[in-house]
């Protein structure tokens, strides 16, 4: 059984201009052990998502509907008392920014161990001796001494493995990592996707990992939902999304990513900006930045729908199997040609 | 061609103080420590390295933001090294800056208009009515709406805002613009809309610029050459072509390898290259190479004792490097950064003990 199933999950958010639909029908499982890479860009909902999960949304200013299951019970909506004794706990979570995620004035011992006691009833000296070993876990050189370090005394991806460190305390089931290397330099990016690759493995964690970065995605993740406009407009294995993707919005999104293995001349770029959530544009989100709309895309939302021969490989998009797999061949061919132009 | 921009052995240094009113100096931070480079007019230089490296420190002071410590700057055929505030102010006419930041770059009490009208007022250039419809029209080449000309920073997306800036750069048509990783906090794909933008408008107005980024990725893609930079000196030159088809330096190899690879079959089946630690601290670097604690090659008796100088890649036109124990070929295969350096490790035994 799924560790984590999404059904139908709606966010709404009520402002002075109206009412903005952040998350929109976002269904989803995640088995136990699994990746799973969310891709979109700033504004897509993919945050938003993962915050609604986590019941971190004051319900009095966002209405939730649908359906969130933890380990087979019903945990949308719960209060707080209810949730403390999953989030944390049972799922961890990691978040962008390192520096504001911890506390300024509490050395980073301290920190870890309030993540302990505030979930078991432990003597202090026991959440210390967990604190330094879980410091020692995520590779923390001379963990002994840096535990009565303060966050500022770190550096940026330092700071990330501590912030890793607080989340894995407590052996979480799930860890949901929300762009956790977009402040980082490549090098400690790779350092930390390495390290969140082998803590997985050792826990036998599910991940789900938020990001805007497909490289990433790639590099991580078994299975990949891409969202755009608060909607899941592509959903598949990785090997699958990347080598046949179906939808626009993810050829965009691919082609407009610098490759250090491949030169291209000219980026591809997706014109415009991400839609309004306020007022999205009608039918297919995408639509005003798509190359190939056409009346329909205006008109009607698509569906998900599968990918031919695909049971996993679901997406949104009006155009026919024939002009996609048409368009997907002119691109790959445009691709090879200006590879063989760059040298 | 000419050239535009020619740095020779550019040094800076900050001290480390202590005391509150003697302020005795007790360190030096070499942020940039000998830095040489030519630029030529209408190309890119990209300067990568990991934060820390002295590449932000190495613009500020090319744009004489900082007072270099030692060495030349010649912009355009002048000594511009040492000169003062007021013979400055021509120069900087030709040299404008690309800050990384959106947020914090454009200043959110003024309209976008008065914002990158600002450098022609401080130069002084044009009638207001001149200057409104610059604005307009800089607008317009950077991919906005003129309309949006009274509007505030806040009420443009982070790539919007960076078109602001660039625009801002523009105003007054300058030779030489420095972006100081003008991409970073940006999404992907609005990433590709910007760099697509900045080799436009190098073609259209013959602009020559200083790329720094700490993403080998976003720098191939613009430049013409490519500097790796490591705790303030140069580890690796050369043309964009050479450098990124064989990387000589193992740190430019980790800095490629580190990259995550939109493919997950060639994701998987390359050999990644992961650097243990941070970037040591600048104060007390590293003896020798400066590389040497985080090297994969590392040969002791070799690597911390005789410093490698910038050598010339066999039978390359423009691709230097300082190290040792060079990468043979790339993309290396699996196991060869740690056995290639086993092996000279022996190789280099005998001729350590000799000494």
């Amino acid at each position: 059984m799924a560790i984590l199933e999404v059904q139908d999950l709606n966010t709404r958010f009520r402002t002075d201009d109206g009412i903005v639909k952040a998350v929109s029908g976002v269904s989803f499982e995640l088995e136990r052990g699994d990746t799973l890479g969310v891709v979109g860009e700033s504004g897509s909902g993919k945050s938003v998502t993962f915050l609604t999960v986590m019941g971190l949304l004051d319900p009095r200013h966002a209405e939730m509907t649908g359906s969130v299951r933890f380990d087979g019970e019903e945990i949308l909506g719960l209060g707080n008392y209810r949730l403390r004794s999953i989030r944390g706990k049972r799922i961890g979570m990691i978040f962008q920014d390192p520096m504001t995620s911890l506390n300024p004035v509490k050395k980073i011992g301290w920190q870890l161990e309030e993540a302990v006691r505030i979930h078991e009833d432990v003597s202090r000296s026991e959440a210390r001796r967990r604190a330094l070993e879980v410091l020692e876990e995520v590779e923390i050189p001379k963990a002994s001494t840096r535990i009565d370090d303060y966050a500022h005394q770190f550096s940026g991806g330092m700071r990330q493995r501590v912030m890793i460190a607080m989340a894995l305390i407590n052996k979480p089931e799930v860890l949901i990592a929300d762009e956790p290397t977009t402040a980082l330099d490549v090098t400690t990016q790779a350092q930390i996707l390495r390290l969140i690759k082998k803590l997985q493995d050792e826990h036998e964690m599910a991940v789900v990992m938020i990001t805007h970065d497909l490289g990433v995605v790639a590099e991580l993740a078994n299975d990949v939902l891409v969202m755009y406009g608060g909607r899941i407009v592509e959903s598949a294995q990785v090997d699958d999304l990347f080598e046949k993707p179906e939808m626009p919005y993810t050829w965009g999104l691919l082609g407009s990513l610098p490759r250090v293995d491949i030169e291209v001349e000219r980026l591809e770029q997706i014109p415009g900006q991400p839609p309004s959530l306020l007022r999205p544009p009608p039918g297919c989100a995408f639509n005003p930045r798509c190359a190939y709309t056409f009346d329909r895309c205006r008109a009607e939302l698509p569906e998900l729908r599968p990918a031919e021969g695909k049971s996993d490989h679901h997406f949104r998009c009006h155009l026919d199997g024939g002009d996609r797999a048409r368009i997907w061949a002119e691109k790959q061919a445009a691709l090879a040609a200006s590879m063989r132009s760059a040298g | 061609m000419s050239e535009l921009l020619v740095i020779e052995n550019l040094e800076k240094y900050f001290p480390v103080t202590r005391g509150l009113i003697f302020q005795k100096e007790i360190a030096q931070v070499r942020a940039v420590d000998g830095v040489n480079f030519t630029l030529e007019a209408g190309q890119t230089l990209g300067v990568v390295g990991e934060s820390g490296c002295g590449k932000s420190t190495m613009a500020r002071c090319i744009a004489r933001l900082l007072e270099p410590t030692g060495g030349k700057i010649i912009f355009d055929g002048r000594d511009i090294t040492h000169l003062g505030r007021n013979e400055m102010r021509p120069i900087r006419r030709d040299m404008m800056m690309v800050f990384q930041d959106p947020y914090a770059s454009l200043n959110a009490r003024k309209r976008v208009g008065a914002i990158i009208a600002e450098p022609l007022e401080v130069h002084d250039i044009g009638t207001d009515a001149d200057r409104k419809k610059r604005v307009q029209e800089l607008l317009e080449i950077v991919g906005l709406n003129p309309e949006h000309y009274n509007r505030f920073p806040h009420e443009f997306s982070g790539g919007q805002r960076q078109r602001i800036g660039i625009a801002r750069a523009l105003s007054i048509n300058p030779k030489l613009i420095i972006c100081d990783e003008p991409v970073s906090a940006l999404d992907v794909s609005v990433q590709a809309q910007i760099l697509n933008l900045l080799k436009d408008l190098q073609r259209d107005f013959h602009l020559t610029y200083v790329f720094i980024a700490h993403d080998l990725n976003v720098v191939r893609h613009v430049s013409d050459r490519v500097m790796v930079m490591y705790l303030g000196k140069p580890v690796e030159t050369g043309s964009s072509k050479e450098l990124y088809a064989a990387p000589k330096h193992p740190y430019s190899g980790a800095l490629l390898s580190a990259v995550p690879i939109a493919d997950p079959k060639v994701g998987r089946a390359r050999e990644q290259i992961v650097l243990v630690g941070d970037v040591p601290s600048p104060i007390n670097p590293p003896a020798a190479c400066r590389f040497h604690p985080r090297c994969p090659r590392f040969v002791d008796g070799k690597c911390n004792v005789d410093e490698p100088q910038l050598t010339r890649v066999p039978g390359a036109t423009d691709h230097d490097f300082a190290c040792h124990f060079p990468l043979e070929h790339w993309p290396l295969g699996e196991g060869e950064m740690q056995r290639a350096g086993a092996q000279s490790q022996q190789a280099a035994a005998p001729a350590a003990s000799l000494d």
